[in-house]
């Protein structure tokens, strides 16, 4: 636990974006407006797979107010290059045909022609009158089927690549991970008791308010400006740079306030067809994305079938584990599998394990992240087995996680070891609520638990700070802010030169004014980007300190900087603000700018409780009590860590509970709206209490570990035992919807 | 337009036939115009017409709603909210408040969805609807009004002017429940109406169930509410209604739930509604 003492660090400041954020005033991308300005409206596959035999864009282009119209042949041809995206990588022709479909449309919704228009009524109306010849193809929405030797094959070039090793024939399987440590054949074999079962989850939505949305203003001296809603504003530009075939340079991105991404905003969509609109026409475009265009031709995260099984000895050691995985990668390669098969035993301390992971393509838009993506579709799977393994052994849920919890030193499935880690303690903190220590009681109810990890990263993050006249900053940054990331930096900040929170005045920047920095992802930014404002704020103390010499005349190495951030030196002391006047006086400005990149992950643990009660006659659920505990290493802004542990699990809520994408016979999704794809309401949460442990992140100043994605990672799981524990019933697929579980209860008292 | 009598609007559906579509609250119809579901190349305005967006109780006629007149005032009535215990419910769970503030029954049932959540208390209320038309004034029964998805027995120049709905004794009670996954912002799963009345000795006099979502128009369930009469009220009594009504639903599967699953539904809420309704009867 860290002991320091902060004075801003720790602390609950109103954040700087709030008054325009409460009052409307906040400029989103949809808000933006251009002299001249079109709007773009998309034309979207009605098929789930089809051939694009021929498309007629003479009536659309003849309608009046229509000013350009735009189809794949517009597109340069991208090669086969891999484009690194900070947080994953993706192949550029298959994100280029993503954007705009060239021959083959590979899921409803897929985009395959475009349309601006003085007005968004014209738009759609000559999108219309664009016909497209398609040759419909047999498609497929489900991994197991998808993998079948006889499956309909969405790319006729694509081969299954085992670790390294290319296979002779195409498949919808581009990759196939494994990963293993020790025996665990030889370890099953010496297990006393053994869990096994097959689960399946289907594919989700991050449900983010505000639509996808981009400007774009391609000038004529070929500058291209971008108004947009994205997670990160420089891999937009790479993205739309490559995509484009235009100078990287080129390309000037402004990222707008945007309303939620969860992982969903990094990859471009409309941004090259805007672009191109822009480009044909000589005016600047806007396209907006509709909610049911977000939802079937934007990036959810994937369904998944897995079966798992471990194997422990009478006194509850976890011995041995092995997991089988196939995601959906949606129509193109490169899904979530990956952290996927690193997660799955990510929590416990097993000597012996085995993981096979598959990436598979099928007739679905193409995955994308989702607050840690990839892990808790497995938590689903491998949280309730520890339970089954509890009972089995008459231990206590909670003692068996205590027993096998990984702690520093333990090494993952996948290789790495781990360095000093907080799950041991977020067990110990669970062990002490509130909640646990309250007995649940009456009919039909439940409790469950269950932990979860995400790594977070580090990647790249740059800051300037200037000095004001009055010793005030301005905080130049690059990263998006979605969860109050402005105010979490700039409390860093503060904390280093001794100043408050609102002495900073911070600003995201664009591309064209912002040092590097990657997306907002990953949990990373108060982490990353917070250390390169700590680093800033020190590169400033080191530029007084040789100033202050000037002035104080003494030797710049006799002068000290105290944790208040006031100065001394030559019998003199001076507080930041005091002496930055002071400087500024006498004809020095200051800047202060740092670039970072730690390559460590953060290591986030949580662990949740969840209470419920199940109506016995209908199979639905009552989340009655949930808490959310989770090492945040040191919350620096303890409000905006609960906001996030509570929003995770809502989403987490969401997603045992009722969320999915249902299919129709034709392969169309059946629910791309908020009403029938249902997501917690207010009236179907109760208070998610938090409780933050901080157990110190040693690659940070303060100690900072990543905290937005974990909180989603175990609820499915937590409700799942929960749901046992008051019905009888292992749910093994989700959503534990109403109809699903009552089919469940049923088939449980009849056998 | 929004003309300001009956006969106006009368007069300008029969011109214009199927492109002239109505406007009372436009929670529906606006939706509908703009996903391309329906089109239109007049909408009429009914809100500027006394009769539709008013309504009055008697104890003699019992309950003239106009059809225009919005949720809310349902709910919201002190009186009316107990007489008509079924409607209120219905009234205070369509959509949110805002919508509640807009929306009127007249339009819910017009709109003719399967799974509306005031038809099966219109018809549990024995409700009847009054329309106007070219060829003057008619009336017809909830439980006939509609005739499959989205339709219903309106021809071409006739508007739904009122609702009548039978007086209240101090011994009748009604309720609705719908099922839905989540607990609010939701469509009915499935929606049980039911209305009894009771008699002096505390049995059951006279009752009416109505069932939505399992079938392609609201149902009155005429067997299931027969057996209740002259029977104690009882969960027995009620479980045999409910699996008479079971009988007579006809379910699809969708994203909703199998349909399996809303039949189930379908005995579940018989009982609960009518155990609310007696419960409201003896109160």
């Amino acid at each position: 636990m860290t002991t320091t003492q902060y004075r801003v660090i720790g602390s609950r400041p109103v954040r700087h974006d709030g008054a325009d954020k409460v009052t409307g005033k906040a400029i989103y991308t949809a808000d933006t407006k251009l002299p001249g300005m079109l709007v773009g409206f998309v034309l979207r596959s009605p098929h789930a797979h089809a051939r694009i035999i021929s498309i007629d864009i003479s009536e659309a282009e003849a309608t009046p107010g229509v000013h350009a119209v735009l189809t794949a042949a517009d597109y340069p041809n991208v090669e086969n290059k891999m484009a690194d995206l900070g947080e994953g990588s993706i192949n550029l022709s298959y994100l280029s045909s993503n954007c705009m479909a060239q021959q083959k449309v590979l899921y409803r919704g897929h985009a395959g022609a475009a349309v601006a228009a003085t007005d968004v009524h014209i738009a759609e109306e000559a999108v219309k009158k664009i016909k497209v010849e398609y040759e419909v193809l047999d498609s497929v929405t489900w991994v197991l089927d998808a993998m079948k030797e006889d499956a309909p094959l969405l790319h006729d070039d694509m081969v299954t690549d085992s670790m390294g090793e290319k296979a002779s024939k195409p498949s919808n399987v581009p990759a196939h991970l494994h990963f293993e440590k020790g025996d665990a054949a030889a370890a099953f074999a010496e297990a006393d008791v053994i869990v096994e079962r097959e689960f399946k989850t289907a594919t989700v939505h991050q449900g983010y308010i505000e639509p996808h949305a981009v400007v774009a203003d391609y000038n004529e001296d070929g500058r291209l400006r971008i108004w947009t809603a994205t997670q990160g504003s420089f891999t937009c530009r790479q993205q739309t740079a490559e995509i484009l075939q235009i100078p990287l340079g080129n390309v000037l991105v402004t990222p707008c306030e945007i309303g939620g991404g969860f992982g969903g905003k990094i990859t471009v969509y409309l941004e090259p067809t805007a672009a191109l609109l822009s480009k044909k026409s000589g005016r600047p475009v806007r396209i907006s994305m509709t909610r049911s265009d977000v939802f079937e031709a934007s990036g959810p995260t994937p369904g998944s079938f897995m079966r798992v099984k471990i194997g422990a000895k009478n006194d509850g050691t976890i011995i041995a584990g092995e997991a089988w995985l196939a995601y959906d990668a949606g129509a193109y390669p490169g899904g979530v599998i990956g952290p996927g098969c690193m997660c799955v035993f990510s929590c416990y301390d097993i000597e012996h394990a085995v993981v096979d992971g598959y990436d598979v393509c099928l007739n679905k838009p193409k995955t994308s992240a989702y607050r840690a993506p990839g892990a808790t579709q497995v938590a689903f799977a491998t949280e309730q087995l520890v339970d089954e393994l509890a009972q089995k052994l008459g231990m206590c849920e909670l003692e068996i996680r205590q027993k096998n919890a990984v702690k520093e030193g333990s090494r993952r499935v996948d290789g790495p070891v781990y360095p000093p880690i907080g799950l041991v303690e977020c067990l110990d903190a669970l062990k002490q609520s509130d909640h646990w220590n309250t007995p649940l009681q009456g009919p039909n109810r439940g409790r469950g638990i269950a932990a979860g990890f995400w790594f977070g990263c580090g990647l790249k993050s740059s800051a300037a700070c200037t000095v004001n006249s009055d010793g005030t900053i301005n905080l130049l940054e690059g990263s998006t802010d979605i969860g109050g990331s402005r105010t979490s930096i700039a409390m860093q900040l503060a904390e280093v030169l001794g100043l408050e929170a609102d002495d900073i005045n911070p600003q995201v920047g664009d591309t064209d004014t912002a040092g590097y920095t990657d997306v907002t992802g990953g949990s990373r930014v108060t982490f990353a980007t917070g250390m390169a404002a700590y680093e800033a704020g020190r590169d400033l103390q080191q530029q007084m300190k040789t100033l202050a010499a000037d002035l104080w005349d003494c030797p710049a190495d006799e002068i000290t900087v105290d944790d208040d951030g006031s100065f001394s030196g030559n019998n003199r002391t001076l507080g930041f603000k005091e002496l930055a006047v002071e400087l500024f006086a006498a004809g020095e400005h200051l800047v202060g700018r740092a670039t970072v990149s730690p390559e460590c992950p953060t290591n986030g643990f949580g662990a949740q409780i969840a209470d419920v009660e199940v109506d016995p006659d209908t199979g639905k659920v009552t989340v009655l009590r949930y808490t959310t505990i989770q090492d945040a290493g040191k919350a620096i802004h303890p409000s905006y860590v609960e906001g996030q542990l509570q929003g995770g699990t809502v989403q987490g809520i969401g997603w045992a509970l009722n969320e999915e994408y249902f299919y129709k016979d034709d392969n169309s999704m059946a629910n791309a709206s908020f009403l029938d794809y249902r997501m917690p309401t207010m009236l179907d949460v109760p208070m998610i209490d938090t409780i933050i442990v901080e157990t110190g992140n040693p690659e940070h100043p303060y100690g900072v570990r990543g905290v937005g994605e974990t909180p989603i990672v175990p609820p499915p799981a937590a409700l799942a035992n929960a749901i046992y524990n008051a019905t009888d019933t292992r749910m093994t697929e989700l959503p534990m919807s109403p109809p699903k579980l009552w089919k469940a209860m049923q088939k449980h008292q009849a056998s | 337009m929004a003309p300001k009598s009956v006969s106006e609007v009368v007069a300008v559906l029969s011109e214009q036939g199927d492109r002239a579509k109505l406007l009372a609250g436009g929670t529906d119809i606006i939706v509908q115009l703009r996903e391309g579901l329906r089109e239109a190349d007049v909408v009429v305005d009914i809100k500027k017409i006394e009769e539709v967006t008013s309504f009055n109780y008697c104890p003699e006629n019992g309950l003239s709603l106009g059809s225009a007149v919005a949720c809310y005032n349902l709910y919201e009535h002190p009186e009316l909210s107990k007489l008509y215990g079924a409607l209120a419910d219905s009234t205070h769970i369509i959509g949110g408040w805002q919508i509640q503030s807009r929306a009127s029954v007249g339009g819910n049932l017009c709109n003719a969805s399967p799974a509306a959540d005031s038809i099966p208390s219109l018809i549990a209320l024995n409700a009847i609807a009054v329309i106007a038309g070219p060829k003057g004034e008619r009336t017809v029964a909830a439980e006939d009004f509609c005739t499959g998805p989205g339709r219903n027995v309106l021809e071409n120049g006739e508007l739904l002017v009122s609702i009548q709905i039978p007086a209240q004794c101090s011994n009748s009670g009604s309720a609705y429940e719908r099922f839905i996954p989540r607990n609010e912002m939701d469509i009915a799963v499935v929606g049980v109406g039911s209305w009894v009345k009771l008699a002096a000795d505390g049995t059951i006099a006279d009752a009416r169930i109505s069932l939505g979502a399992v079938a392609a128009t609201p149902l009155f369930a005429e067997q299931a509410s027969a057996i209740l009469i002259g029977k104690e009220p009882n969960e027995e009594v009620f479980s045999a209604a409910g699996e008479l009504a079971r009988q007579i639903a006809t379910p699809i599967s969708d994203m909703r739930g199998t349909d399996e699953y809303r039949s189930h539904l379908v005995s579940v809420l018989v009982k609960r509604t009518l155990i609310t309704a007696v419960e409201r009867a003896q109160n």
